[in-house]
């Protein structure tokens, strides 16, 4: 089948089978490897990009659910060119290390701020609940989202 | 000597030890681009998928692949008969032991390898290998290593000639008599039987490699999920026999080890077989199932403690016996001088002389691993022995357990302080780091708040861990892997503009080599770390090295690193006198330039000289500023360091929650301290996920129950608690730097704080143990004994 | 791991759906969230021969208040029901959607899926169970409304017809006499129920019970509507006491299994204080005169 969508603001096209996976078909057809894969049953979320705005994992999405609609990967957070708010956050803070997971932190740490831009700890806590990390302990993914949300609030772009 | 401040001697621009430089490898990771394994495409590469054994024991009767071949999009199906027609049926472990590469006479575990497919694409590689069929005749299957050890039990490894039993090793240390003697004579013995249940490493990227063999040249090239790319390399060519120059290692971004990237899998040789044999390239990625039943657990050890005190509340002595489940073949990751490690550290951070730690291990019907889960070889286990000894020793004596260990750690004057199991701790200041701690978290007042809440019928627990590490192997008198000598290398190239290039034996999972160990050149060189690049992770471009575990990058590569730079700033001299018309003696160097004693004005930077290395190096000087160093430790390093967990209890369902983690770790010269210190974080959010919900259990016929992260617990941001990290800093007096290692510190040593601060809050109720996990039904079950009498 | 092949169909609009359902209903499966139906298929436990998505439907995400009813389209997502206003008018539904799955996977799955899929380890059906919820089966003959109860049949089966789908479940609204709960015990974020307790209160005029629901998750082969216990609230006064005496009646209808989230014992010791925990949040609220 024919699957046709928007990511990171351009249009990009492929013929898939239909049980071809969402993570696949970003990863394998389209090329872009910032979206990772973790697990198989929806737990981890590395594989998570926002679909319409919305965070979703994509290993439990096909493909083909996705035709007509717009996609943002890791790939698509810089603006103009330049680091987001929460890239740059991430980096400043430390909230990094394999970066394994980094990208749909990232992600979800963005459609967070979309919602609610100033969050308390135990808000990005739980925004962030569905995502796994192994490295960090999760203290500065925290710090990097609620740096972020602050760097946003002084006019920079999230 | 002991410190808590912390200043850098270059200025930020230089970026040498101590700053808080911000990592360099972000800027890749953040945009998405990172390189891991399963981003690597190659032309004409192939998909390998991998039929597992659906049972633990079993006689195979048949293997029918014939549905599988029939598929379209598939190019071969491999077993183990056609591995054996290249002698690649079976390979060699980490621990001199064998290992089937794909099972041709017996299943011994659940999730065994059997088959591979090879086909064009991914799917349908996993769509044919569900059609291999394999006729089994079930045999017993073993599941804990006490069962394993008796008269009557099947023997798993019938394929080993010599091996009439299951018992895989025995191995002792310390000395039995003055034990014995010591026990006999103490007042009091305190003993412990837990179990360090099963875990696995689980690192957020599986396990994976792309197998590229050209058969025209013989070139094999394997992109590998590896943290010890030359070390398998040279496995590689003795398992594989191939000629070892051909062989060229790429250990790309990782996702995460822990250990768990460190053995060789039967994926990976299977992989290198079917490119071999095809010419194409072949990848293979683990599925998150795969990964968690059949590569790299750790721990899994049966211990029982004893601790023998003095009427005056001063430990005397220490017998530990430990019974470890191996699994079906004896693969931990480990120096081969040792069959349990390095868990003989067990003694801990307590001044006695009389020890005796025996060790048996059992073959099992479960998946073979035994690394080194984000621990120094078996030290976790160890530490956490020890640790939850002397907290129950303190409630049996009715002294606080924060004073017991005051009264009992090993002073600072002592370093170096040989062990009764023969360890030479080469510096530690055990007090200031607890003082540290219980300063942080309010001990008094925290104590007294504990009082106060069990009289309103709440229940508050305070748990403590004072743990010593031992890491950075190791000296290659002592410490060997199937032979190779643990020293590790860095070579240095100074350009003639001044900047560097740093190559490195080890590999960074997530660390922050990149950043660190520019850092080190440096502080060395004077040249700013920006203007230095780290490659690590490439056999072809990389010096020997036995790769990053047991925190050994900053004690063994670390040290390479600083005296690689030290020997260039030699020579670096030489041309600088020749630059200056002056003579070496009158030569002082300062932070990035030398300069003529007393006439600061007269001076060359270190830029000035790397140029003149290449353009105008001295007469009988080798031209360019470069060179390598492998470096043998003389001794291992001993992090320490104080944890005080704090919890809440709830008394109705048994559910607790950490409402203080303080962790002061001392780690010696923290070259860049916002790493060490997201290092320690992500060490007691392991730490704290083992001793809460992680662990891998089986039924009785075998079955794995933890084979996907639905029940292998990972915790979220919402279940890890938030951590308040404190330091001392003892230089390592050995370390060219004084570093000396932390990836695993808080791993190693948080779970016995956590599981001390549970039973602690349960300690006036006569509670000593929780097994790990410490789920809340267990606690409940606990306050239900307890009110029943 | 990749589901075995399958036809895909993505209808836009609900009559071409119904169509299909009649003609070939047996061999479909409905691919709503898909967030439990993706898994079993990777897993391959699930090997439908044809998709039929519904997610290109017009008018099936309406989540309203109509008459003292809520009313829940087949596409409203667990995130819809936590983000809005209208499902506060059910207090057990609102308390309950937080505690569903992950916040990601909240983002795509829906409740009438859930309901749909009937894993017997679900959180939703307890709540329905606890507040006479009822779902509305629509084929291209017309549509049933069916109580709860009659369409949960058995683990993973329901008594939607192949020629049917939901398309919406209602369940009443809260009077500001009322109040609801759900306590969920979980390992961590995203796991099945250790123990599911879902209750909903009403009270008379007087301050009595006058209706009263509780729904067990995990703790036996199904989700337990207790009746029992539910009968002995109706009419009585509220109190300590009296919520006691439920929850014990409760923590004895139960039949939970050992397993690794933890013993028969404990999750029956749990059903006990939390459906004590759930009816003193409803009540308070019912109390307080929220809505």
């Amino acid at each position: 089948m024919n699957v046709t969508v928007t990511i990171n603001g351009t249009e990009r096209s492929a013929d898939v089978e239909p049980r071809l996976l969402l993570v696949d078909f970003i990863r394998s057809n389209l090329g872009l490897t910032g979206t990772h894969i973790g697990c198989d049953t929806t737990s981890c979320g590395v594989c998570t990009v926002l679909l319409d705005g919305t965070p979703v994992k994509t290993c439990t999405v096909f493909a083909v659910q996705a035709n007509g609609r717009s996609i943002t990967t890791v790939e698509g957070l810089k603006q103009n060119g330049e680091l987001s708010a929460m890239q740059t956050a991430f980096h400043e803070e430390h909230g990094l290390q394999c970066g394994f997971c980094t990208p749909a932190m990232m992600l979800v740490g963005t459609a967070l701020l979309e919602e609610n831009p100033d969050p308390t700890e135990d808000e990005v806590r739980w925004a962030i609940s569905g995502n796994l990390c192994r490295c960090t302990g999760y203290m500065n993914i925290v710090k990097a989202i609620q740096a972020a949300a602050q760097s946003a609030k002084e006019g920079a772009s999230v | 000597m002991t410190t808590t401040a912390h200043k850098p001697h270059t200025s930020p621009e230089i970026g040498g030890l101590g700053h808080s430089r911000k990592r360099v490898e972000d800027a890749r990771f953040i945009e998405g681009r990172g390189n891991y394994v399963d981003d690597i495409e190659l032309p004409g590469m192939l998909h390998m998928a991998i039929h597992r054994s659906p049972v633990a024991h079993a006689r195979i009767i048949s293997i029918d692949t014939s549905a599988a071949e029939a598929v379209e999009g598939v190019i071969a199906v491999v077993t183990g008969e056609l591995l054996a027609g290249y002698n690649l049926a079976w390979m060699p472990t980490l621990s001199n032991d064998t290992q089937a590469v794909l099972a041709t006479d017996k299943v011994r575990f659940q999730g065994q390898e059997i088959a591979a497919v090879i086909a064009t694409d991914p799917y349908v590689a996993q769509d044919a290998a569900r059609l291999i069929e394999v006729e089994y005749d079930e045999l017993e299957a073993i599941v804990n290593p006490m069962r394993a050890l008796e008269e009557d039990a099947p023997v798993i490894r019938d394929d080993k000639e010599d091996q009439e039993t299951n018992l895989v090793y025995e191995w002792e240390s310390g000395d039995k008599a003055a034990t014995d003697a010591a026990f006999a004579a103490a007042d009091k013995i305190i003993s412990l039987e837990t179990h360090y249940p099963r875990s696995h490493p689980a690192p957020l990227e599986t396990c994976g490699i792309i197998a590229d063999v050209d058969s025209a040249t013989g070139q094999t090239t394997l992109y590998m999920t590896s943290q010890a790319p030359h070390a398998h390399r040279t496995l590689f060519a003795l398992v594989a026999g191939l000629p070892e120059q051909n062989i060229r290692i790429v250990s790309p971004d990782l996702g995460g080890g822990f250990g768990n990237k460190v053995p060789i899998y039967p994926g990976y040789v299977v992989a290198t077989a079917a490119s071999l044999v095809i010419g194409q390239p072949v990848k293979w990625i683990e599925t998150r199932t795969e990964n968690l039943v059949s590569t790299g657990f750790a721990r899994d050890y049966y211990m029982k403690g004893e601790l023998a005190l003095s009427s005056e509340g001063k430990i005397v002595g220490l017998r530990v016996d430990m019974l470890s489940d191996q699994g079906a073949f004896f693969s931990d990751a480990q120096p081969s001088k040792l069959r349990a490690g390095m868990f003989h550290i067990v003694t801990g951070s307590y001044d006695y002389q009389a020890a005796h730690v025996t060790t048996r291990g059992a073959y099992t019907n479960k998946a073979p691993g035994g690394v080194a889960y984000r621990c120094s070889f078996r030290v976790t286990e160890a530490s956490y022995l020890i640790e939850r000894l002397v907290q129950n020793a303190a409630y049996e004596i009715g002294m606080d357990p924060a004073e017991f260990r005051l009264k009992n750690f090993i002073q600072p004057e002592q370093f170096p302080y040989t062990t009764p199991t023969g360890f030479v701790y080469d510096s530690g200041d055990y007090e200031a780091a607890l003082r540290e701690a219980m300063r942080i978290v309010g001990y008094d007042k925290i104590q007294a708040e504990k009082e106060q809440a069990r009289k309103e019928g709440k229940l508050v627990g305070v748990g403590i861990a004072s743990f010593t590490e031992v890491v950075g192997a190791g000296h290659g008198e002592d410490y060997d892997i199937v032979g190779l000598k643990m020293f590790d290398s860095a070579e240095l190239r100074v350009h003639p503009t001044g900047k560097a290039i740093l190559k490195l034996g080890v590999k960074s999972q997530g660390q922050g080599h990149e950043t660190t160990f520019a850092q080190i050149v440096a502080e060395e060189l004077g040249i700013p770390a920006d203007d230095i690049k780290v490659v690590e992770g490439d056999t072809d471009n990389t010096p020997y090295g036995l790769g990053t575990y047991a925190s050994r990058s900053v004690p063994v590569a670390g040290a390479a690193t600083a005296v690689i730079s030290r020997k260039l700033r030699e020579k670096a001299k030489k041309i600088a006198a020749h630059l200056l018309e002056a003579s070496e003696d009158d030569l002082e160097w300062e932070t990035g330039k030398f300069f003529v004693k007393g006439d600061p004005e007269s001076s060359v930077s270190i830029q000035d000289v790397a140029f003149a290395a290449y353009t105008n190096p001295p007469p009988g000087v080798e031209a360019g500023l470069e060179g390598v160093h492998y470096y043998d430790p003389p001794n291992m390093t001993y992090p320490f360091g104080s944890y005080i967990v704090v919890v809440d209890v709830d008394p109705a369902t048994g559910q607790w929650k950490v409402r203080r983690m303080v962790a002061v770790d001392d780690c010696g010269v923290r070259i860049n301290p916002m790493i060490v210190e997201g290092q320690i974080h992500g060490g007691l959010a392991e730490g704290y996920a083992m001793s809460s919900m992680q662990s891998i259990t089986f039924d009785e016929a075998g079955n794995h129950l933890a084979s996907s992260f639905m029940d292998y617990l990972v915790p979220t941001a919402w279940e890890t608690p938030r951590f308040e990290l404190g330091e001392t800093v003892t230089p390592s007096p050995h370390h060219p730097i004084g570093a000396k290692g932390v990836g695993e510190s808080a791993t190693v040593g948080s779970p016995a704080a956590y599981v001390n601060a549970v039973v602690d809050a349960l300690e006036h109720l006569g509670v000593r143990n929780f097994e790990m996990p410490v789920t809340a039904d267990k606690v409940w079950a606990a306050l239900e004994t307890a009110s029943n009498g | 791991m990749y589901p075995a092949k399958f036809d895909y169909l993505a209808p836009e609009s609900l009559d071409e759906t119904l169509s299909i359902l009649a003609d070939r209903g047996d061999e479909v499966k409905i691919l709503a969230g898909g967030q439990s139906l993706i898994p079993m298929m990777k897993l391959r436990f699930a090997t439908p021969p044809t998709l039929l998505d519904i997610n290109r439907i017009p008018g099936l995400d309406g989540l309203t208040r109509t008459n003292g009813t809520l009313s829940i389209g087949a596409l409203v997502r667990h995130n819809d029901v936590v983000k809005s206003d209208v499902a506060k008018a059910n207090h057990t539904v609102v308390s309950a959607a937080p505690w569903i799955a992950d916040p990601i996977v909240r983002n795509l799955g829906t409740l009438a899926g859930s309901l749909a899929h009937h894993d017997p380890e679900g959180d939703w059906a307890s709540v329905m169970l606890a507040c006479d919820g009822k779902v509305v089966l629509t084929s291209s003959t017309g549509e049933r409304v069916v109580p709860i109860t009659e369409f949960l049949v058995d683990m993973f089966s329901t008594s939607c017809q192949p020629n049917e789908m939901v398309t919406e479940v209602r369940v009443k609204a809260h009077s500001d006499r009322g109040g609801g709960n759900y306590q969920k015990l979980e390992r961590k974020v995203g796991d099945y129920a250790t123990v599911g307790v879902a209750t909903c209160l009403e009270l008379a005029d007087d301050g009595t019970v006058a209706g009263a629901g509780i729904a067990l998750t995990s703790v036996y082969a199904f989700n337990l509507k207790v009746t029992e216990a539910e009968s002995l609230l109706k009419g009585e006064t509220p109190s300590e006491e009296l919520f006691k005496e439920a929850a014990r009646v409760a923590s004895q209808a139960c039949d939970p299994a050992s397993d690794s989230r933890g013993s028969a014992d404990y999750k029956r010791h749990i059903v006990d204080i939390y459906t004590q925990r759930g009816l003193a949040e409803s009540l308070a609220i019912a109390q307080g005169g929220q809505s």
